[in-house]
């Protein structure tokens, strides 16, 4: 047996033994765990679950041990990976942490800090959220005007986020601060905080869905440890860049982790459209989306695995990721407008007993995919992106 | 799954893109529409591509092929694609020998697929018989006569037509209409009495011909397979050459899109490269998006057919349809983007645009594909 053949034996072993049998179902997204001081386990399994993952590493199987990671080659990371979907196992942790900050720290921080956030943020024991979008700073972010003064041993912070997801739910914050007004991305630091930390404040936003994933975040002489800063001091804006690179990569990624289609869009339509005597679906035009749609997410999924074994030649997430983040929103939000669209009236209701549990789920999930090509760098900024970083076109003057 | 290119079809690759840009460029294509080449491709450069191996590049090893496969194959017609290259590559190799190797008895593979590795013999596909693509649209008969037959109809859009030594042709045997069942196959010799080739002057400059048989007389021998059960070779056929034209398509937007990037960034207007407008970056990105999908799907195919995969028709329906739409838009934007010189037949541009259509149409258009594939997943 290789090396390899050996590796997959003992992960499916460990994987049978250790993979709790309600952990093999789909998951609704209430089910989620997010971990963090107060983290929610709905079903006691997925508790038993992340501490039998993190306890080898496996929530970031290609950390380092030393910062308890799963010290995993590539190779074996993939092996893992198509285990675990072998017995459709359910993520045992969602984390911020783990898909944004993790990279960035294990790049960007000092030997000190990685030993201290890292080995919570594989356990779950932390929930990080991000402090990049202000009011005034969206698309252009490194127009964010939040100012950290330096203070004695510390930086007092003054200003406002906007959009930061689950804020009201996070234990810390990674933040992007202004410590330089003279310059503009070359005046941006990037600091860690605890959001119990007096002066921080958060308000909930609430969504067309109807849910509030999001907040304004207010900070008032918030005073954060010197020994917080991320990296040198004005030199955040390429931690920040990198760090959105993991979360365009992770966001693309989303859809194939958690599977997120619990009834196939075909599947659908024909409950709700009918087929002809020959089997096609009734609705023609309806039929010709679907499979176009259908083309489109599976030559996607084809794609992501590419350059998935592109990667494991090569190194670290590559520009194209912001071109992947924009394709999976499209796909998504098209399969989700095909379904509510398929339900007809019945994809459209907003709540009561005259609409199922799942075409209300539906129809948020409608409104919900809307922010896809929003959150994380909106699709037009990705594609300037792309434009830029890889077909060489330069900027207008 | 082989969706990175292994060691021996990096080497393949390499030699074919040497070769081609070196004797294959696209002035030789000019050089053949231009002088009105009645072969409609060079036939000493086609003997010394068979020289490389690449006429037997699918053909098995036992019948004088290099057995490379269609990942191997599709390399080097990624590489004609991108130039434009014309040769028999599509009709008879990706065709005819698949014909044969499918279908064929020992005796016909045995006396056709060795000359076909050495580029010696050349073969075409005769199956359409209308504007549209419509496989089992089969009106040509082939009635029992003593123990052979006797074939009728006409066949259109033939590629390859008139230089083919061979002709496999489709001909209802029973049934009617657009029956799947009732369809068979025949080794047709392209001079036997009574078949009439007509050659087209088609928008590309490729090789397509109109062909009528008039009470041709075929052998027992000649059948191709089993009697009435030529839909299941046909479509296994088609479906190879649906993933190969893919293959080549796929190679000519790839230049295409090279080339206006290119553009983009050395034409200047308002003092600046006309790449610097966001209007025409956005339209480039999405261009290099759906070539990066094209690619990996063009990928699956040719494994999908090396492995003998269930999922082969699906994604030859998928391949062809999105490779296609890609096609469609990247030849389009390659004239919009170059302006009026993209409109000018000095220009490249407008060469990929014809060869485009024509290709997307070859096999069935975009909208058959979906169709079928839409059949095939069960809706
Ligand atoms: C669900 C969700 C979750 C989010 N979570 C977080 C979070 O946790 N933390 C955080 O910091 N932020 C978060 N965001 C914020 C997100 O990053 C911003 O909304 C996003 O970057 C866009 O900024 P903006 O809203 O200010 O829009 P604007 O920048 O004002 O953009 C408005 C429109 O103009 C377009 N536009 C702007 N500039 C250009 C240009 N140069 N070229 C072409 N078009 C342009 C945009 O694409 C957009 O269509 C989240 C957003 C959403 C929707």
């Amino acid at each position: 047996m290789t090396d390899q053949e050996q590796f997959r034996q003992e992960t499916r072993d460990w994987l049978e033994k250790n993979c709790p049998a309600s952990m093999r179902e789909p998951m609704s997204e209430n089910e989620i765990v997010w971990g963090g001081r107060n983290a929610q386990f709905p079903n006691p399994d997925s508790k038993i679950w992340l501490e039998r993952m993190s306890a080898r590493g496996w929530t970031a199987p290609v950390w380092p041990t030393e910062y308890g990671g799963g010290g995993l080659s590539k190779d074996q990371n993939m092996i893992l990976q198509s285990e675990l979907k072998r017995i459709n196992a359910r993520p045992a942790l969602f984390s911020f942490g783990l898909w944004m900050l993790g990279p960035a720290l294990l790049e960007f921080a000092s030997e000190e800090q990685k030993l201290k956030f890292l080995p919570q943020i594989v356990r779950g024991e932390i929930r990080w959220c991000q402090g990049y979008s202000e009011p005034g700073a969206g698309s252009d972010l490194a127009g964010l005007q939040t100012r950290a003064v330096p203070d004695g041993d510390d930086y007092v912070i003054n200003g406002q986020k906007v959009w930061t997801s689950y804020a009201d739910q996070a234990d810390w914050i990674f933040c992007l601060v202004r410590t330089d007004t003279s310059v503009k991305h070359e005046g941006i630091s990037f600091i860690l905080f605890d959001m119990e930390t007096e002066g921080v404040e958060t308000r909930p936003i609430k969504l067309i869905s109807g849910s509030s994933p999001f907040c304004e975040t207010f900070f008032r002489d918030v005073r954060v440890p010197q020994s917080h800063l991320v990296g040198k001091l004005n030199a955040g804006w390429t931690i920040a860049k990198r760090l959105l690179q993991h979360e365009r990569t992770s966001i693309s990624n989303f859809g194939a982790v958690t599977g997120s289609e619990p009834v196939p869009l075909e599947f659908v339509a024909r409950n709700y459209v009918g087929t002809n005597d020959d089997g096609k679906l009734a609705d023609a035009s309806l039929r010709e989306r679907i499979v176009t749609h259908r083309m489109e997410d599976l030559g996607f999924q084809l794609t992501l695995k590419r350059v998935a074994l592109e990667a494991t030649q090569g190194s670290g997430p590559s520009a194209a990721s912001s071109l992947f983040k924009s394709y999976g929103a499209k796909i998504n939000q098209d399969r989700c407008e095909l379904t509510v669209e398929a339900m007809g009236a019945q994809g459209l209701g907003w709540s009561g007993d005259s609409f199922s549990e799942d075409e209300i789920a539906a129809t948020r999930q409608w409104l919900r995919s809307k922010g896809n090509s929003i959150e994380g760098g909106t699709s037009e900024i990705n594609t300037n992106v792309v434009a830029k970083q890889v077909l060489g076109l330069r900027d207008h003057q | 799954m082989a969706m990175i290119l292994n060691e021996e079809q990096n080497m393949l690759r390499d030699s074919a893109r040497d070769f081609v840009s070196d004797k294959g460029p696209v002035s030789a294509f000019r050089k053949i529409r231009d002088e009105e080449n009645a072969d409609g491709f060079d036939k000493a450069l086609w003997t010394e591509m068979a020289e490389l191996g690449w006429a037997g590049v699918i053909i098995p090893e036992e019948f004088g092929g290099a057995d490379f496969g269609f990942q191997g194959l599709g390399v080097v017609l990624e590489e004609t694609g991108r130039t434009l290259l014309p040769s028999p590559l599509v009709s008879t190799i990706v065709l005819g020998s698949s014909a044969l190797m499918l279908g064929g008895s020992d005796e016909q593979k045995s006396t056709f697929l060795p000359a076909i590795a050495e580029g010696k013999c050349l073969l075409a596909l005769a199956a359409e018989e209308g504007a549209h693509h419509a496989p089992y649209g089969v009106e040509t008969t082939a009635t029992a006569d003593g123990d052979g037959w006797v074939l009728n109809g006409n066949k259109c859009q033939v590629l390859d037509g008139h230089v083919a030594n061979q002709l496999i042709v489709s001909a209802r045997t029973s049934g009617k209409g657009t029956d799947r069942d009732g369809i068979s196959l025949f080794v047709v010799a392209a001079d036997s009495d009574g078949v009439e080739i007509e050659a087209l002057s088609m928008v590309d400059n490729r090789n397509a011909s109109n062909v009528k048989f008039g009470n041709v007389r075929l052998d027992a021998g000649d059948l191709l397979g089993t009697q009435d059960k030529g839909a299941d070779i046909l479509d296994a056929v088609l479906d190879r050459g649906r993933i190969a034209l893919a293959a080549e398509m796929l190679g000519a937007a790839q230049q295409v899109f090279e080339f206006t990037l290119e553009y983009l960034k050395e034409r200047h207007q308002f003092g600046q490269p006309i790449g610097t407008f966001q209007a025409l970056q956005h339209r480039a990105v999405k261009m290099f998006g759906e070539l990066e999908i094209c690619n990996s799907v063009v990928m699956e195919a040719l494994t999908a057919v090396d492995e003998g995969r269930d999922d082969m028709p699906a994604m030859a329906s998928f391949a062809k349809a999105k490779v296609g739409d890609a096609m469609h838009l990247i030849s389009s934007e390659g004239v919009q983007m170059h302006g009026g010189i993209g409109m000018t037949d000095e220009h490249d541009s407008g060469l990929y645009l014809k060869r485009a259509r024509v290709a997307e149409h070859t096999f069935g258009s975009s909208a058959w594909h979906r169709d079928r594939f839409a059949t095939l997943s069960g809706y």
